[in-house]
């Protein structure tokens, strides 16, 4: 018996696809969601984005994951029905959901509007809901979710682009909003150009900021400057080209979620700059305490954002246009998209 | 051929000096320039010992430059001014820090922050700009540019002012400037050295609760009975680690030897910050994971600018704060070395140079 059929009962027939073990192959998997409650919102389910994320969970490469497991957590689609007390929704609105759909409601980061930090707070996947059920991501048909935990999906936004903002896109604009990297005529660092990285790119240059995207990999320049709008691009590898832009940068977004060294970053920062670690290395990093010193310069952490900040963003990425770049697949497609994904060979997000 | 310390500038000073890394000091008779326009000369009459001292004297940073005549927090009276000289007059009490130069032109210089200056000049182990070293404060007299003097508070006594110089705006700087200043919140300190204890004070004067963080369980009746810290915890304890996490607004990190940051970082709430103030020899290890997923920060700061350390003096004489120090003669400088390098000292030296043989 499957882990779905053995819980509580549910009612909700639903249907998508799941990880069974740590190889992370994902195939078609049928369990069911909670019958809408007074404060759910049900909604079929349009278009999902591939994190990477989802990758490290469905390969248990945090140690955290729980079999089966149905990743996805850029969420998409349209409202099919609604509980008794929902205020916020109405059947047909474009709705989306992120990366969680609870917390606890009552500690000082959810009065905050954190929800992000809650202690308690509950993952999209991999998770345990209030009522002991694991929580099961978009990877499928239906979500039935908390309207607190719902976000509005703007007109002018096209549904499968906006989805990887439900992620990617609120863990890079949280931080410029937080560390103050979004003022107009500042000089920011993107570290990495994948998923989170273009977007990243993207809301700075909405926000009035000068970008300089700095990668290992010479080949993504052209993208960068010509595409993504950055205003410069740096070959981190370059010793030559790190050296002339050292102490110019009054932020850096670092994205990369490898090892990678963190002192050439520092030293691209000017005195009171700010590098923000948006990707974590599962070992820790090396951090010379003279840079950090002699500069007064900032190493700091952040992770996606609370809802109301959520929506925030999407309605400034609704305002400029901004959405993702991405690849749409279909879901059978998935492993495969999963293979090219570890090899970063994706401009910029999978969206099934 | 270049001339000799004791002669290349008109005054003659008396100072102590290392010729080596073995760091031992010993008298070294040298000379100070002519007192310009915008000169004060001071003659000194005490100088706390800085670990940045000992530090510098054994060239543990790699840049040190023999022989090398240390002192950072000095403190004296005015003997001389320079025709431009506004700021201050003959007999006034003065003070000067870690810094005597810096460009005056940069955006730095122009923010008050002279101490994130690239042309920063500090007051020993430094070359001016005729091409002669900087001798820091143990020795007889000083002339320093009055733009980086000090005025020492009247009711301050000057032995126990002295360290503030350096230690003082260490961790007055930083306690501003990354707002540790909402009274009820929880400042955590790390080490209870020079810069620790008088973290400790400054914090309770701004209406902080005050944890001080120590490898030193012997410590802890001084923390709270002597400097009025409210808790004390043993770093090594992991029972106690864990029951005060997620418990601090903000640490500063005092420590000058490398150490493990992820115990001090599961101390920190969300939207929490370290600060560190130390400048261990090799880079520390940063785990990301608590930086992420709590959005804390690990920042630096490096003393402060001119117009702060002045604030800071009036601050710590308003709050009645002065530094415990314990008062030496200069002939006991390499003795209080060796016991500075194994933390023997409540908790700073302060050279009584006034009255000591050179």
């Amino acid at each position: 018996m499957g882990t779905a059929e053995e819980q509580k009962v549910q009612q909700k027939k639903a249907f998508g696809w799941a990880a069974r073990d740590t190889s992370g192959f994902l195939s078609p998997f049928n369990f069911s969601r909670r019958e809408t409650g007074d404060k759910d919102v049900t909604f079929k389910v349009v278009y999902c984005g591939i994190c990477h994320s989802d990758l490290h969970m469905i390969k248990n490469e945090w140690g955290v994951s729980t079999y089966p497991l149905v990743p996805g957590h850029e969420i998409v689609g349209v409202v099919t029905e609604i509980g008794s007390k929902v205020e916020k929704f109405k059947v047909g609105d474009r709705v989306g959901v992120g990366c969680m759909v609870g917390s606890c409601r009552s500690c000082d980061s959810c009065a905050n509007n954190l929800e992000n930090y809650c202690p308690k707070m509950i993952f999209t996947y991999g998770g345990t809901y209030y009522d002991g059920t694991t929580t099961y991501g978009g990877y499928s048909d239906i979500m039935v979710t908390d309207e607190h935990f719902i976000v509005r999906i703007p007109d002018n936004l096209p549904l499968d682009a906006a989805a990887p903002l439900l992620c990617a896109g609120i863990t890079v604009y949280s931080p410029l909003r937080y560390y103050g990297l979004d003022k107009p005529g500042m000089h920011v660092g993107v570290v990495g150009l994948g998923g989170l990285g273009h977007a990243a790119v993207k809301f700075a240059k909405a926000m009035g900021v000068k970008v300089t995207v700095i990668s290992t990999s010479p080949n993504k320049k052209k993208e960068a400057i010509e595409h993504l709008g950055a205003d410069s691009f740096l070959v981190s590898r370059d010793q030559d080209e790190m050296q002339v832009a050292m102490s110019t940068m009054d932020g850096i977004i670092d994205t990369v979620s490898a090892q990678h060294p963190l002192m050439p970053l520092i030293g691209l920062l000017k005195s009171h700059g700010k590098i923000v670690l948006l990707g974590a290395p599962e070992k820790p990093l090396e951090l010379p305490a003279f840079p950090l010193l002699v500069g007064r310069k900032i190493v700091g952490g952040s992770a996606i954002g609370g809802m109301k900040e959520t929506q925030e963003m999407i309605n400034f990425a609704a305002k400029h246009n901004i959405t993702a770049d991405i690849e749409v697949i279909p879901i059978d497609y998935v492993n495969t998209a999963i293979e090219r994904l570890v090899k970063a060979d994706v401009r910029y997000r999978f969206v099934n | 051929m270049a001339k000799s310390p004791e002669e290349e500038h008109p005054h003659k000073a008396l100072g102590w000096a290392a010729r080596d890394s073995s760091g031992v000091l010993s008298p070294f008779p040298f000379s100070r320039r002519e007192n310009g326009d915008d000169d004060v000369t001071i003659k000194i009459l005490y100088c706390g010992v800085c670990h940045s001292d000992l530090h510098s004297c054994k060239n543990e940073w790699g840049v040190s430059s023999y022989p090398l005549v240390p002192g950072h927090e000095i403190v004296g009276v005015v003997t001389k001014v320079g025709k431009a000289v506004t700021k201050f007059k003959v007999d006034d009490k003065v003070g000067v820090g870690v810094m005597v130069s810096s460009c005056k032109k940069c955006d730095c210089c122009k923010q008050d922050l002279e101490n994130y200056c690239p042309q920063m000049m500090l007051t020993y182990n430094s070359i001016n700009h005729d091409g002669t070293k900087n001798y820091g404060g143990y020795s007889d007299m000083i002339v320093v540019d009055q733009h980086y003097v000090l005025r020492f508070p009247d009711n301050m006594p000057l032995d126990a002012g002295a360290p503030l110089l350096c230690a003082g705006i260490t961790v007055y700087s930083p306690m501003m400037y990354y707002g540790m200043t909402e009274v009820g919140r929880h400042l955590g300190v790390a080490g209870l050295g020079g810069l620790g204890h008088v973290a400790v004070k400054i914090g309770k004067a701004m209406g902080l609760k005050v944890t001080v963080i120590s490898t030193s369980p012997k410590k802890e009746s001084e923390a709270i009975n002597s400097l009025g810290a409210d808790s004390f915890l043993v770093s090594t304890d992991p029972a106690k680690l864990k029951a005060a996490m997620g418990t601090m607004d903000y640490i500063i990190d005092t420590v000058s030897a490398v150490h493990p940051l992820l115990p001090l970082l599961s101390l920190l709430k969300l939207n929490g910050k370290l600060i560190t103030v130390g400048l261990p020899e090799k880079p520390l290890e940063l785990p990301i994971f608590p930086l992420v997923l709590g959005r804390r920060l690990v920042g630096g700061s490096d003393i402060g600018g001119i117009k702060e350390t002045q604030e800071m003096l009036d601050f710590c004489a308003k709050h009645n704060i002065t530094a415990d120090i314990e008062l030496i003669k200069m002939d006991q400088i390499n003795t209080a070395m060796e016991r500075l390098a194994k933390s023997d000292v409540r908790y700073r030296f302060v050279i009584d140079v006034g009255n000591s043989k050179l």
